[in-house]
């Protein structure tokens, strides 16, 4: 029991510290390649410093997403050999895929592009940095494919006494990762998109490469809003689906307890989860009708009826997720995703009367808005993931028949804690690293490519 | 041939390509403090694996991925049963491949030392824990008859399995300054070139007594290829000796990673039809077929690899090609 509540704790930490950088990399590469593809087309050397500053930090974020990600493969096997058992025969597919279609194409060619810039062509070397974008986001699509089947089993059959695969389209084609896979990487762009304004804007109120910063920004904005109204528009499509796929999850999700019709939402509730009800509640009436259906009228079935149906199909047992912390973080998801809207709106208003850069107000809210979106992230992976309890694979097998029953306590604690150890101090590393290439700004020129010039822009990286 | 095979032969691959390219990236790593005598020179070394590294780490990515989708029970008792060993992988692969990347990002010494010693730690641990868990596998571990790993991590570490983890260790410091001596300059390329004969010597008896508790320890010779890509993997390392002796680095970097090939290929072999060995009972074994997805996903898999995999091939060697030339100091900007 308690090896599985510490795998449980140690699969939470390290797939949520792992999706840290994973957002920023999807966007940020796609906005460095956009830097690049602007410098190609107009030869202006403000697009190559652009390129080059955060492609540096693209580089510190992405060498913590390699990292960390490799042990995302291998804890399925280490933690939760019991699980990889039962759906290995679906679940390894995606994870193969990946690796052989993305991580591939990723790394190989983000090492052609650091070390290249002497040794390709302008446009070669442009196309890499394409392919390092592209890559990265065709690996969320597979992980995502792999993730979609635990929360929506499709394509498959109860046999051997595991989940068998027997229709491939059918799981990459998962209604589930339809919705998933854009808000996944819609919401990456969107980290990418105020991560890039926050640091303009903090560079903007110094007045320094002011051309750089402006030019940035401007770009950040353009990306950062269309992705913004994506992800909020994606996201309700979603919820629309989970209210018929996984009724628990958004019953959960909305404290809501009883079948209503229309049936309101809480804007706000102080839950009793012992004893099964709200003991205060703000509504709005018919507006989890409208999340749900579009409509402000339509049954939504509640916390209670759901339980009942869930022992009737799967025997006794308690099929409701933790409430309180779906509760909470759903609304942190939603509160942080209307603040973003909120600014990406005020960026663009801003931007239009040029005012932006002499707002100091503004402009500091926006280095402050920096953590946002990563909170947005992990409240929505929260909702995903703690809204699939009790399930690991949703209606087929339980988190705690998952969990590896030949390691034992001891093995698993000295891993947690190495674990933990290594990965705050990596933390302050990347910290340490991330802001100080942010205060340092953009190089105009390196005293040592001028030593070198034969060798113009060779390791700037490395 | 039935798929099964089929994947097991392209996991035997994917095993000899992260041990080809990823061999040369952990030799340098460890030769890293010992071959770079100041920053200058050491950024040279880091430089020579720079653009490749992460790629090549990314054979054993797949072929982790491999294993799970084409043998998830293969995949489950390993990982679930080698756990503090693949912890300890996890940890060198973490904290050399964030040194990498960090390293040159500060200039304090302080800084730069640290990062330099991950490089090293991570490599040398990666480097002798691959053997130990390969010749594991060969030898046999206690698996019981619900394929669960009942031993403990101590069980891992028989004198063997040691003797499997020097032999990686030292065939991959071996590559790694042959690596060296190609694609450096001067005085870097002479100290490397020294150092490889240095250390063929120490790995020539390694894996000679690695070849005899083989006779001794495992059934391997009982598959007569197994047994004659053994011994070949012996005979390449003395041919690869020599010609680093006569300063023909090329070719002794080619024979020595026929070496590394033919010594993957002899445990792989050797284990065939079975994919890990039950120390316990003889049927309770893991094999291609026991440990194996439906021949529904394996077919799928199968297409997709025979695409993807020559692909890879592709722009991998590009990328080898591209950086062909000597790293120098010249090539540095710090």
């Amino acid at each position: 029991m308690t090896e599985l509540i510490l795998s449980r704790l140690q699969f939470a930490v390290i797939t949520s510290y792992h999706f840290l950088f994973v957002p920023l990399t999807l966007g940020l590469g796609v906005l460095v390649a956009l830097m690049e593809t602007w410098y190609v087309k107009t030869g202006n050397k403000t697009y190559k410093m652009m390129t080059k500053f955060w492609g540096k930090l693209f580089l510190i974020n992405f060498a913590m997403g390699v990292v960390t990600g490799i042990v995302q493969e291998f804890q399925f096997g280490m933690n939760w050999s019991e699980y990889s058992r039962f759906v290995g025969d679906i679940f390894g597919a995606p994870l193969a895929i990946e690796a052989l279609v993305a991580f591939f194409l990723e790394s190989t060619f983000l090492g052609l592009w650091v070390f290249g810039w002497d040794k390709l062509s302008k446009k070669v070397h442009l196309i890499t940095i394409w392919i390092v974008a592209i890559a990265s986001n065709i690996s969320a699509f597979f992980i995502l494919v792999a993730n979609s089947f635990m929360q929506e089993p499709v394509g498959y059959i109860l046999r051997n006494g595991r989940a068998e695969m027997t229709d491939f389209l059918a799981l990459i084609t998962n209604p589930h990762v339809i919705y998933q896979f854009p808000h996944t990487v819609l919401s990456g762009f969107v980290t990418a998109g105020f991560f890039v304004m926050g640091v303009s804007a903090y560079h903007l109120s110094k007045r320094n490469h002011l051309e750089v910063f402006r030019r940035s920004f401007h770009m950040a904005l353009i990306f950062g809003l269309i992705s913004t109204a994506g992800v909020t528009g994606v996201g309700h499509l979603q919820g629309m689906h989970l209210v018929q796929l996984q009724p628990m999850k958004m019953a959960a999700a909305e404290a809501h307890w009883e079948t209503e019709n229309p049936a309101g939402l809480s804007l706000f509730a102080s839950i009793d989860e012992q004893g099964q009800k709200n003991n205060f509640e703000i509504k709005i009436p018919g507006m989890l009708s409208f999340l749900s259906y579009n409509s402000f009228t339509g049954e939504v079935k509640g916390i209670h009826e759901l339980q009942n149906t869930a022992v009737h199909d799967y025997g006794p047992g308690n099929y409701v997720p933790p409430v309180t912390s779906l509760f909470w973080s759903f609304r942190i998801m939603l509160t942080a995703g209307m603040w973003l809207v909120l600014m990406a709106m005020l960026g663009l208003y801003f931007y239009r009367t040029k005012a932006y850069e002499h707002k100091a107000w503004f402009l500091k809210l926006l280095l402050w808005t920096i953590p946002v979106p990563y909170l947005a992230n992990i409240a929505g992976w929260f909702m995903a993931e703690v809204g699939r309890q009790p399930w690991i694979v949703y209606g087929l097998q339980k988190v705690e028949a998952g969990v590896s029953t030949s390691v034992s306590l001891f093995s698993m604690l000295i891993a947690f804690v190495g674990f933990m150890l290594i990965y705050i101090s990596l933390a302050a590393a990347d910290i340490y690293l991330m802001v100080k290439f942010i205060k340092k700004g953009p190089e105009v020129a390196n005293t040592d490519e001028h030593l070198n010039s034969k060798v113009k822009g060779a390791s700037l990286w490395t | 041939m039935d798929l099964n095979i089929l994947w097991f032969i392209l996991i035997t691959v994917l095993f000899v390509g992260f041990f080809f390219l990823e061999g040369f990236d952990f030799g340098v790593g460890i030769l890293l403090p010992f071959l770079g005598k100041n920053d200058q020179e050491r950024r040279v070394l880091i430089n020579t694996i720079g653009p490749h590294w992460d790629g090549n780490e990314v054979w054993v990515i797949t072929a982790g991925g491999a294993m799970f989708a084409a043998f998830p029970n293969w995949y489950s008792t390993l990982f679930s049963g080698f756990f503090l060993a693949l912890f300890l992988v996890l940890v060198s692969l973490i904290i050399r491949g964030v040194a990498f990347e960090f390293r040159s990002s500060d200039s304090s010494p302080l800084w730069r030392n640290t990062w330099d010693w991950m490089i090293f730690t991570g490599s040398f641990l990666s480097a002798l824990l691959w053997g130990v868990a390969m010749t594991n596998l060969v030898r046999g571990v206690p698996i019981d008859a619900k394929m669960q790993y009942v031993g403990t991590f101590w069980d891992l570490l028989s004198p063997y399995a040691i003797v499997g983890g020097l032999t990686t260790l030292f065939i991959f410091m071996f590559h790694g300054a042959l690596y060296l001596s190609l694609k450096t300059t001067g005085e870097i390329a002479e100290r490397a070139s020294k150092a490889a004969q240095v250390i063929a010597l120490v790995a020539l008896p390694v894996v000679l007594l690695l070849a005899v508790l083989t006779h001794f320890q495992t059934d391997l010779f009982a598959s007569p290829g197994a047994g004659i890509t053994l011994v070949g993997s012996g005979v390449t390392l003395i041919l690869a000796s020599f010609l680093i002796r006569s300063r023909k680095a090329g070719w002794a970097f080619v024979v020595n990673g026929l070496t590394i090939l033919l010594f993957t290929v002899s445990l792989f072999w050797g284990l065939f039809p079975r994919v890990m060995v039950s120390s316990l009972n003889i049927n309770w074994s893991l094999t291609i077929y026991n440990a194996s997805s439906s021949p529904y996903t394996l077919k799928i898999m199968t297409i997709i690899a025979l695409i993807m995999v020559p692909i890879v091939l592709l722009y991998q060697g590009w990328t080898y090609w591209v950086f062909r030339k000597r790293v120098t100091e010249k090539d540095l900007h710090y």
